[in-house]
């Protein structure tokens, strides 16, 4: 049985050597994300070896667990703190659950941020938003008229189509876009429908829009599963060039229709961005260069950070017809 | 003459054939777990650090811990596919007695009577109506996640009281967590119970032959009950140990465990069929996967990679004996 096992043995020590090594000098920085395999964080992982590649001296550790679990994570976590990893930058499956561990590795000198989804205070220094609500607001009433551009109509009308009426970030998005539509006299706010975030009301409540405003110019829906049907059923209806449909999307599910032109553009935020600003954060605190309030971040400009060190990194990036094709292979 | 080698030497070979045979499983067991020890130990320069090997312990001492009871339940030619669902609904009632003002003993209680119910449930049924456990455990383990998903929604329990947390992070001695201890004393109370009690050997007269373990006068519906009782309330334990450990509850806690158990249990050497596997060598495959997992983990090998590894390792584990056996059984008809 050794004469056998021998050769693997020596097989397995082999494959020991050929681990990367790393510069002891090095800042490594653990980008930890929901499951591995997903479009949307291999793309944020390309973020971060832009930002690494920027730092210099930066070493990024692209991790996370097969499925979406905070047991797989915590798993993770703690063979990184056994690592001892300069810092983590985590997108969390569940904000409690990993606060434990966090504190334990913060307990050991690792700075910890999260980013994208986030993790209660008393387990990471910042988390970072992609958006704030704010900013959501304000770009979706600027999309609405960025589309009137594109119509070549000097003004006109817009409605929103929502998920449920008792979704809190809807409500909360909808409220600022009222709060910023003084701001653009062309825009004639008519209009709110709830589609529940269900693909077939979604569809009928947009094609009941249009029937009972004939005039209406722009739906603004700021879901993703709203604006799909949106556009679906413009061009449905055969409305495509009448009624532009704009909002926050995916790529993927949206390209055909910035195509056959059913929308002109639509928002969401970007994971490269999202992850490079997430690993220049980590490797500030790292180097003591942030301070209560802000964190730099690099091309994306400086981190406000709140009383609970949240912050916000931008306004939602904006696809149209040349950018959305390369964005539509990643997520 | 013929009549007495015969009576001599049959008794004799059986008991030194099945010797044979579990000592070489467990030592091959063994063996290729020093050789992951040893490969960690050059792999990577962390692995031999104290805290380090503690701290991993945690992410399978949960498992290990519902993998005990599970062995004898295999063995006893049953299974139970609703353990992880057990610790989500027994998590889910904790949750509910902290927000009523339960300490932390209490809340020990609830998430076993919780499991014992659970596992009283399974068993019934099974026993009652004669439906295969592995098709009323389907069942319950859509049933009592679904129950726990009613309860908490895509809500969460946060606050339990303090002292709580001494169950999934708290230290005996040392480097040696409570969860680490209460699982190897728990290792000697099963090794005893399965190879030295009565208990232990109408688990495996069961697992060999229901029929005639029923004829020979043991009660085989009221043992099997016993088994997913146990089984039932060793998960509601295990929910207490990781509800501590996380702090909190959301009903997707423990998600797809019960097959983590269950490898623990094959690579242990318990035969999928019933009837044979030890303790012991349980609890050594619960440390290779342990250290094995730790050690990709360490080198920052990919969860997808690592799937595969233990996938392959577990059907080279189970099946090189099985390959060499037969190898070595055509050489000697060849003689």
């Amino acid at each position: 049985m050794f004469k056998k096992l021998f050769p693997a043995l020596t097989a397995m020590m082999s494959i020991a050597y050929l681990a990367p090594a790393h510069a002891e000098d090095d800042v490594r920085i653990a980008l930890v994300v929901k499951a591995m395999g997903i479009g949307f964080f291999e793309a944020a992982n390309e973020g971060a070896q832009e930002a690494a590649e920027e730092l210099g001296n930066v070493e990024i550790i692209y991790t996370g667990p097969t499925t979406t679990t905070a047991e797989g994570q915590i798993e993770v976590i703690s063979s990184l703190i056994a690592q001892r990893v300069d810092a983590i930058a985590v997108s969390a499956n569940d904000q409690d659950a990993l606060v434990p561990i966090l504190s334990r590795a913060q307990q050991r000198g690792i700075k910890v941020i999260s980013w994208d989804s986030g993790v209660a205070p008393e387990g990471r220094s910042v988390h970072l938003s992609p958006s704030s609500d704010d900013l959501i607001g304000r770009m979706n009433v600027q999309l609405a008229a960025d589309a009137l551009e594109a119509k070549g109509v000097s003004s006109g009308q817009m409605a929103i189509l929502s998920a449920t009426p008792t979704s809190t970030n809807q409500n909360v998005w909808i409220e600022e876009m009222k709060k910023v539509l003084p701001e653009f006299p062309q825009l004639e706010f008519v209009d709110t429908v709830y589609g529940d975030d269900l693909a077939d009301k979604s569809y009928r409540e947009a094609v009941a829009l249009m029937r009972n405003h004939p005039d209406l110019d722009v739906i603004v829906a700021p879901t993703t599963v709203g604006i799909l049907a949106a556009a679906q059923a413009v061009s449905d209806e055969g409305r495509v060039g009448e009624v532009y449909v704009t909002g926050l999307g995916l790529p993927s599910e949206l390209a055909g229709h910035v195509e056959s032109g059913a929308m002109h553009n639509f928002a969401i935020w970007n994971p490269i961005d999202l992850g490079y600003a997430a690993t220049t954060i980590a490797y500030n605190l790292v180097m003591d260069n942030a301070t209560e309030t802000s964190v730099d971040m690099g091309r994306m400009g400086t981190a406000q950070l709140d009383e609970n060190g949240s912050a916000a990194m931008a306004e939602p990036f904006i696809y149209d017809a040349t950018n959305v094709e390369d964005f539509a292979d990643i997520f | 003459m013929a009549n007495t080698m015969t009576q001599t030497a049959v008794p004799n070979r059986l008991s030194n054939h099945w010797l044979h045979h579990l000592l070489r499983w467990e030592t091959f067991l063994l063996l290729v777990t020093v050789l992951v020890f040893l490969f960690n130990s050059l792999a990577t320069p962390y692995f031999l650090d104290p805290w380090n090997l503690s701290d991993a312990t945690f992410n399978f001492t949960e498992k290990a811990i519902i993998a005990l009871p599970m062995a004898m339940l295999i063995i006893c030619r049953e299974i139970d596919l609703s353990v992880a669902s057990i610790i989500a609904l027994s998590s889910v009632s904790m949750g509910l007695a902290a927000e009523a003002g339960m300490g932390p003993g209490g809340l020990v209680f609830v998430a076993v009577s919780v499991g014992i119910v659970c596992g009283l449930f399974n068993g019934l049924v099974v026993t009652h109506f004669g439906i295969p456990s592995i098709v009323v455990t389907i069942g319950t383990m859509s049933l009592y996640r679904g129950i726990a998903y009613v309860i908490l929604g895509d809500g969460a329990f946060t606050n339990y009281p303090s002292g709580f947390e001494f169950f999934g992070q708290g230290y005996v001695y040392w480097v040696f967590s409570f969860e680490f201890t209460l699982f190897m004393g728990m290792a000697l109370i099963f090794y005893g119970l399965l190879h030295h009690t009565n208990f232990g050997r109408r688990t495996y007269a069961i697992g060999n032959n229901p029929t005639a373990a029923l004829y020979s006068g043991i009660k085989v519906n009221k043992h099997k009950l016993i088994l997913f009782v146990m089984v039932g309330a060793i998960s509601g334990l295990a929910s207490v140990l990781l509800t501590s450990r996380l702090g909190s509850t959301r009903p997707s806690i423990a998600f797809g465990w019960e097959l983590s158990v269950i490898t623990m249990v094959v690579l242990g050497g318990v035969s999928i069929l019933g009837g044979s596997g030890s303790m012991v060598g349980v609890v050594i495959a619960v440390f290779l996967m342990g250290l094995v997992t730790f050690g990709l983990g360490l080198l920052n090998v990919p969860g997808i990679v690592m799937t595969i590894i233990i996938g392959a390792m577990l059907i080279s584990v189970i099946s090189i004996p099985l390959v060499a056996g037969r190898l070595r059984a055509a050489r000697e008809q060849r003689k």
